[in-house]
């Protein structure tokens, strides 16, 4: 049951870096990016081919997948985002779920939709932790995945920029009277958060297969880790994803693999019925 | 409603009514009742997401459990006559049951909690074996009008069509009766129209209560006209979002918006999956997620606004 | 038997005491004022009575019916009906339509409430700008607007939250005659003014409030001869 417990809290760290990524665009900008799932598929992608075309490892990939996906983020926001602000939105919502689905379709149509997993690199192999064996590439992803959450923390919590990031999520208006460009705030926390999905995905190569749609399940639980996390919280956002790694890997131990995710649920609106605004949501 | 409005709906219904008797292609038929069905799914929503602006994304849930409904009576030898109706008052039933502890939530995470709920339910019903579990049902074939079985398609064409005029005059009668500007006060200010004496949750509830039971409704037709149902379609994510969309690309919050949106996104849907999907080749959602974005960047308030930017009078 | 009737109403937020032993009544037919500096309690008061914000202790009957625990929604139904201080209008709806909402409280159907909402916006003078979208009113119209929509509920109380604020003098004599008007039709009006004009011209009785407790009541004469409410405003340099 330990082994359960542990491979839980380390699928649940890549849920959290996801749901951090997706707590960062949706708290700034207001927008629940239907596509966020779908940038991890490309990052994962990303990885892939970097791999099998150049043999570059998928842990040095990891940081040019952030980067290509930042770059993505920046994309989505600056044509389709930013035109979209001033309307209700709604549309800007269905907008990404319109970007999500062409991503997917565009991966299907030049990458097929064969199911694809890389062979061994440097990372594979397993550990005996505390008398529980772990893939090897599970517990690195998962020590980057802590790594990468901190830094972000950091940037966020402690400095500058990040101040002026809180004071948009706050208050748009009174931000820029204070001289914060909002507009230049959403386009670098669009940026930042897709590149952080762009490294889990890069990340999940390492143990999980490649394909088209692999998104849909991401996305769908981060968006539910962001809510139960409660809006505008990052530590929430972390928090519930890790929780919803532990949840899904302890029912599948304890119940039974097929209602892993609807547990999820069952625990996400349970949290609901007692916390309307998620665990730590400020609206 | 404008004089022109009014007869341009009414010249859209008689053409309507008018289809299968020109166009006699079943392909052609099976889009335009699609249309009916989207549109008329996007009315309903627009009940809780337009008017009381509480964006569901999970409202597929509703349709599955009056598909399911529909189809399992129809295997007790229920007529389907009943059973669309059941369909829709057990849908209304479950969201009344949801309606308590979600309608209090706030509009992002109303939206999550409907999402929540369409997985959750798609789950309990996969590993339902008496409703089939994950093989869903079928609806057995026969000639049958009591049962509401035909071999031909045309049949199900009229079924659709008086479920999408009943679906209309419904959405309009309500938009215009105390229950569209109470539902349009909660949705402006909900604190304000509480202190003018407007029973906020009792009238939220009906809002979801009565759109439950539209799409549940739908639902039941729905199992009967594609003769099968099965979890993976009937709880299904992208239908469930298909409606939102048809909603709020058509004009959020208006009566003829959904119409409208079904009216351009079904057929491209279908259009695009004929000529290009046949093969695999996924060009034809690739073509349909472009169309989105593009809908999305060019009118922003939907379909609707192209009529009323048409220097039409400012209501 | 008063209409209203205020029993030691006390609220705390925290360490706070926002509204301290207040105690007053109001017969029906009568024009009460609310006056204090700012931060004496008085919207908070308001949104006591009105069911928006429950009390720490203490009781509000009105017509011998105790509120406190009611629901905003069946404190209006019971013809409490109060104001906001900013304007908050159904921003997308028309003018008529929002005043609608109020008379929908009341009359048997959509048509009469339209012709009731109709009515009231003449009286408030709005009646041209029925078909206007609420949100593009100026402030000024925004407050007539709250004033039409409750007066479309036929309240018996109304509780009117700095319905004078921001007004040019030809507004606020306008506004006057508007109240007087309502009032004449048999409502009671309790309201919260820092525009002491519109106070004089009105009130029967003054109640004055200050750090959330009821410093003096009476006539308009008597209150501002009163030496509590003079230290009150003068004697911390404020202006009323």
């Amino acid at each position: 049951m330990l082994e359960a417990f542990v491979t839980g809290l380390s699928n649940g760290l890549i849920y959290a870096v996801v749901a951090v990524g997706l707590a960062l665009i949706w708290g700034i900008t207001d927008v629940i990016n239907f596509a966020h799932g779908d940038f991890l598929m490309l990052g994962m992608y990303a990885a892939y081919w970097m791999f099998t075309l150049g043999h570059v490892d998928p842990t040095l990939a990891a940081p040019i997948a952030a980067c290509a996906l930042g770059f993505v983020g920046f994309l989505a926001y600056a044509l389709i985002i930013r035109p979209l602000q001033r309307g209700p939105v709604m549309i800007v919502i269905l907008a990404t779920f319109g970007l999500g689905l062409v991503l997917r379709q565009l991966a299907f149509i030049f990458f097929s939709p064969d199911y694809r997993n890389l062979p061994d690199t440097w990372l594979s192999g397993g550990i005996r932790l505390a008398g529980v064996s772990l893939g090897r590439p599970q517990v690195v992803t998962g020590l980057v995945s802590l790594v990468v959450i901190g830094v972000l923390f950091v940037l966020v919590y402690r400095t500058r920029w990040g101040s002026a990031l809180q004071a948009v999520a706050e208050d748009r208006q009174a931000a820029s009277l204070v001289g914060i460009a909002s507009d230049r705030v959403n386009a670098q926390v669009w940026m930042l958060g897709s590149a952080m999905v762009g490294l889990a995905g890069a990340l999940l190569t390492t143990f999980f297969y490649v394909f088209p749609s692999v998104g849909a399940v991401f996305g769908l639980l981060s968006f539910v880790a962001v809510a139960m996390g409660g809006f505008g919280s990052l530590p929430g956002a972390f928090l519930s994803g890790i929780l919803i790694g532990v949840i899904e890997a302890m029912t599948g131990y304890l119940i039974a693999p097929a209602f892993k995710t609807a547990s999820v649920f069952v625990a996400f609106l349970l949290v609901l019925w007692y916390r309307p605004r998620g665990l730590f949501g400020r609206w | 409603m404008s004089r022109t409005g009014a007869a341009v709906l009414a010249l859209a219904v008689v053409l309507l009514a008018a289809f299968p008797l020109v166009v006699g292609d079943p392909f052609y038929q099976q889009v335009v009742v699609m249309m009916l069905m989207y549109g008329a799914l996007g009315a309903a929503w627009n009940l809780v997401g337009g008017f009381l602006g509480r964006v569901s994304f999970g409202h597929a849930v509703f349709l599955g459990l009056g598909a399911y409904t529909t189809l399992l009576l129809l295997r007790t030898h229920v007529t389907p006559w009943l059973g669309i109706p059941v369909g829709g008052l057990v849908a209304a039933a479950i969201a009344f049951v949801v309606g308590r502890p979600t309608l209090r939530l706030s509009g992002h995470y109303f939206a999550m909690a409907t999402l929540a709920l369409l997985a959750m339910t798609h789950v309990l019903v996969v590993n339902w074996s008496w409703a089939g579990g994950a093989v869903g049902l079928e609806a057995p074939i026969a000639n049958n009008a009591w049962l509401l079985l035909f071999r031909s398609r045309a049949p199900y064409y009229w079924i659709a069509f008086v479920l999408a005029l009943f679906t209309l005059c419904a959405t309009f009668a309500l938009a215009r009766a105390k229950a569209g500007y109470y539902w349009r006060a909660i949705n402006g200010d909900e604190a304000a129209a509480r202190s003018l004496g407007v029973p906020a949750d009792r009238y939220k509830m009906l809002a979801f209560a009565l759109s439950a039971a539209l799409t549940g409704a739908w639902g039941g037709f729905y199992s009967i006209y594609i003769g099968f149902i099965d979890p993976d379609s009937a709880f299904n994510l992208t239908l469930s979002i298909q409606i939102v969309l048809v909603a709020i690309l058509g004009g959020v919050g208006t009566i003829i918006g959904p119409w409208l949106g079904a009216a351009l996104l079904i057929p491209l849907a279908e259009g695009t999956r004929i000529a290009m999907g046949g093969s695999g080749s996924g060009l034809d959602l690739l073509l349909y997620g472009l169309a989105i974005i593009l809908v999305s960047l060019f009118l922003p308030s939907g379909l609707v606004t192209l009529r009323l930017r048409r220097g039409a009078a400012r209501r | 038997m008063a209409l209203l009737d205020v029993r030691q109403l006390t609220r705390r937020f925290g360490g706070v005491v926002a509204n301290r032993d207040v105690t007053f009544g109001v017969d029906a037919g009568e024009i009460v004022a609310i006056i204090g500096p700012n931060g004496a309690g008085k919207t908070t008061l308001f949104n006591c009575l009105a069911g928006h914000d429950a009390p720490t202790s203490g009781s509000v009957r009105f017509d011998g019916a105790e509120l406190v625990g009611r629901t905003p929604e069946a404190i209006a139904t019971l013809g409490l009906m109060r104001t906001f201080q900013v304007p908050r209008s159904f921003a997308a709806m028309t003018v008529q339509e929002n005043v609608m909402v109020g008379a929908l409280l009341r009359q048997p159907g959509v048509a009469a409430a339209e012709r009731e909402a109709r009515r009231v916006l003449e009286a408030v003078g709005l009646g041209d700008r029925g078909m206007a979208r609420a949100g593009a009113l100026s402030v000024a119209g925004q407050k007539r607007l709250e004033l039409a929509r409750v007066l479309a509920t036929s309240p018996r109380l109304l509780l009117l939250d700095e319905v004078a604020g921001g007004l040019n003098p030809t507004e606020t004599l306008e506004l006057v005659e508007i109240l007087r008007a309502i009032h004449a039709r048999g409502v009671t009006l309790v309201i919260v003014e820092h525009v002491l004009e519109v106070v004089m011209r009105l009130a029967h009785r003054i109640l004055v409030l200050d750090f959330g407790q009821l410093i003096a009541s009476g006539t308009p004469e008597e209150v501002v001869r009163h030496p509590a409410v003079i230290e009150a405003y003068l004697g911390r340099k404020r202006r009323a």
